[in-house]
């Protein structure tokens, strides 16, 4: 039995150590640094082209306004037809860089955070079309977060995604306990939206419904960032701009603020494990005065709270300020492999400025349509939550500033620095400094590997 | 073993042969035996030993899966070994092991031990089937049922509050000390199924003449069970402890569903903080650096196990 059962194992060993011989004479994993994805400028055209074209969209499960939009370009121009896979947002953010690598790369990818995308090489650069179609004629803001330089910092260099949607954060508040404690009016300064998160406890009810299982306090901890802090210094840091810091006193102030709402609990007892669909469910039952969110919920909460809800813009440290809001683009990207560059970006520009699909847009996302400034706003009941937060919207596009979320700085900075600190702070375990020290240090240690 | 018995078995089929003929028809069998192993062979190596080469390969790279790799030689190990954070990682996972080893063996040993003496009926079939269901319960389920049995108004609180420990009462998962022992709950509750039928199985396979002559010697049933079914069951703890050690060290699904290592970093754990760097961080070098490493502390806990339990002198 024993002179049987050796030379297996001998063999097993042999072919192990093989393997490993042969695999590792291979040269390193990944791509040559010689790959470029640069295309001849001006070779685009904006002319449809009327043979029959399939375009591939790889989008995210539980969004349906891109499928809604491109079943009405689909019946504006009937030889373009779309062939549409979706993902849970998760698994789509972690198969997108595998996915356009591929040879059959789609059209356009739902992609949140673009800059190690593009630094790669995956990314289509957009300025040729940003030339052939003018859109120059766009507020320059509502591009700023989606160019990336040759360091691959974001904020400035080429174009690499759109937003289909562009969106703005704030403060939803109920109604009917806003005038059980005599709030008549949303707050104009952060001290009012303290009173009356004072007023909500003192009154027995929820001062503010949040979710914070992955980190959701950050919405609060930016929207006093935001205020506390020169918005270009956030920005900064959020487009990874060389020697920028979160450890500053404004983030320290603002971090504060949270812990002392904590400690003071304006958040629910389980605020660390409640998980955004029940933040929302619970809110939208009446639980809670205050919830810190963007105007995607608008046209939800709209049908399950009808004229029961209300949103105002993160209020200023001092009244009359310049309101500040965090808020984004829902971006989509081309893929530098994509067959079909001139028909999605026909599509993109198609979906900024065609009247139906920007209706599609408000109604479906409760988002500003972005596109040309002189373009109008499509119209929405006037009693509808979602004219609030377009209302808001404009109000920041007009007077005010936006400011990208501090989660998309770097891709692990949310789930590995963020989520962590706040949750830590809400609890009372670490001091408003080591929290924002602990941000830091992990998007330096992120940065510098 | 049974290598031998087979050829016991055959010898009379094959009157005497020259020693020589025999040896040569030996070895050729011998290579016969590797065509029927090939494909097994050839799958586990393109499937197991190439991803862990490929592993170790990628562990010595700076990599975000898609751009130029830099060979960086020791480094990501370094950073996993120094790094506070990365230890407590580790750490929490040999936590773990209290709550998927310890206390399903112990509690497996004492269900096991209970039904051995019942008569064969409906209520022992019951018991077993509710033991064993959390093994066939997927653990995504089961995280997400265990999320609702944890919350704020959850069953748990609403018992504690019943039985009159309203005090205790917390939203499990969001507090940072009960995090842990709550989340490695759920892995005693899967686990402890397993273990109490591997053991029930064992026990059936002990000489009921042992229990008998224990029992005129006048053995109450504490003494049969300590002298008599603890040594008769080494080697089936042997291979639970084995088993479950495993699924504490490499645990991912239940905590990835129930908490994703928070509130802070009170439950993070090796197998997702592995898959965290990889798909979200996308440092594939430093994940493969802690895999590897993962590996080496399962087989380093694991290997002395084996050669405690499963000695062939027993």
């Amino acid at each position: 039995m024993i002179t049987t059962s050796r030379p297996s194992r001998r063999f097993l060993a042999a072919l192990a150590v093989t393997a490993t011989v042969a695999l590792t004479a291979c040269s390193a994993p990944g791509a040559d640094e010689s790959t470029t994805s640069d295309q001849a400028a001006g070779d685009v055209s904006t002319e449809l082209t009327d043979k029959d074209v399939t375009l591939n969209l790889y989008l995210e499960t539980g969004f349906p306004i891109v499928e809604e939009l491109s079943k009405e370009f689909t019946r504006q121009n009937p030889n373009i037809t779309f062939k549409i896979r979706s993902d849970q947002f998760a698994a789509l953010t972690e198969n997108a860089p595998r996915v356009m690598a591929s040879d059959d790369a789609p059209d356009l990818i739902r992609l949140p955070t673009i800059a190690d995308s593009a630094s790669d090489g995956l990314l289509l650069n957009l300025d040729p079309y940003y030339e052939a179609y003018g859109w120059d004629q766009f507020p320059a803001s509502q591009l700023e977060q989606m160019r990336v330089d040759d360091e691959g910092s974001r904020g400035s260099g080429s174009l690499y995604a759109l937003g289909v949607g562009y969106s703005v954060t704030g403060v939803y508040y109920n109604k009917e306990i806003a005038a059980e404690i005599g709030m008549d009016e949303p707050p104009t300064t952060i001290d009012e939206l303290e009173d009356d998160m004072a007023a909500a406890k003192a009154a027995g009810e929820q001062p503010i419904m949040q979710f914070n299982d992955i980190g959701g306090a950050a919405f609060p901890f930016q929207a006093l960032l935001n205020q506390y802090s020169d918005p270009a210094d956030v920005s900064d840091w959020i487009f990874q701009k060389p020697g920028a810091t979160i450890d500053t006193d404004a983030a320290v102030e603002a971090a504060t603020h949270l812990a002392d709402w904590a400690d003071k609990g304006y958040f629910t007892d389980d605020v660390n494990s409640l998980d955004y669909t029940n933040m929302v469910g619970r809110f939208a039952k009446g639980e809670g005065l205050f919830m810190f969110d963007g105007d995607w919920e608008s046209a939800n909460l709209d049908k399950s709270m009808g004229d029961k809800v209300g949103f105002f813009l993160m209020p200023t440290e001092e009244e009359g300020g310049e309101p500040v809001a965090m808020g984004a683009p829902n971006t989509y990207v081309v893929p530098a492999k994509a067959a079909h560059p001139d028909e999605i970006a026909y599509f993109l520009n198609w979906l900024h400025t065609d009247e139906k699909a920007r209706q599609i847009i408000v109604d479906d996302s409760g988002a500003a349509p972005g596109g040309p400034a002189s373009l109008p706003v499509p119209e929405v009941p006037e009693t509808s939550l979602t004219h609030q937060t377009l209302a808001a919207a404009a109000t920041i596009g007009e007077s005010g500033v936006l400011t990208d979320f501090v989660a998309n700085a770097t891709s692990g900075i949310y789930a590995d620095g963020i989520r962590p600190e706040l949750q830590s702070l809400l609890d009372g375990r670490i001091s408003p400094e080591d929290a924002v020290k602990g941000i830091q240090d992990e998007y330096e240690s992120e940065l510098g590997s | 073993m049974t290598l031998t018995h087979q050829e016991a078995g055959r010898t009379p089929e094959r009157p005497a042969s020259a020693p020589r003929a025999r040896r040569g028809r030996r070895s050729r069998r011998r290579w016969a035996h590797l065509v029927y192993v090939a494909p097994a062979l050839l799958m586990y190596g393109f499937f197991v030993l190439k991803p862990l080469v490929t592993s170790v390969q990628y562990s010595l790279y700076d990599w975000n899966g898609i751009g130029p790799a830099t060979w960086v030689g020791l480094d990501n190990y370094r950073r996993v070994l120094t790094d506070p954070d990365q230890l407590s990682i580790v750490g929490h996972a040999f936590e773990l092991i209290i709550f998927f080893t310890a206390v399903p063996v112990f509690l497996g040993l004492v269900a096991a031990a209970l039904m051995h003496g019942l008569p064969q009926g409906s209520f022992s079939t019951v018991a077993r089937t509710v033991l064993f269901i959390p093994q066939v319960i997927p653990l995504v389920a089961a995280g997400i049922v265990w999320d609702w049995v944890y919350s704020s108004d959850g069953i748990a609180n609403q018992l504690l509050s019943a039985v009159g420990l309203g005090g205790v009462t917390r939203p499990w998962l969001a507090d940072f000390s009960a995090a842990l022992p709550a989340v490695g709950l759920i892995g005693s509750w899967v686990m402890l199924g397993l273990c109490t039928l591997l053991l029930l199985t064992g026990i059936n396979k002990i000489d009921p003449s042992l229990y008998e002559a224990a029992r005129i010697d006048g053995a109450n049933r504490f003494r049969e069970f300590v002298h008599i079914t603890l040594p008769g069951l080494r080697r089936e703890i042997g291979v639970c402890v084995t088993v479950t050690m495993i699924a504490a060290l490499a645990s991912f699904d239940i905590i990835y569903i129930s908490t994703q290592g928070g509130p802070g970093r009170s439950t993070m754990v090796p197998g997702v903080e592995i898959y965290r760097l990889a798909f979200t961080q996308r440092e594939i070098g430093q994940a493969s650096a802690m895999a590897v490493i993962l590996m080496v502390l399962v087989l380093v806990t694991i290997v002395p196990i084996q050669r405690l339990t499963q000695r062939s002198d027993a």
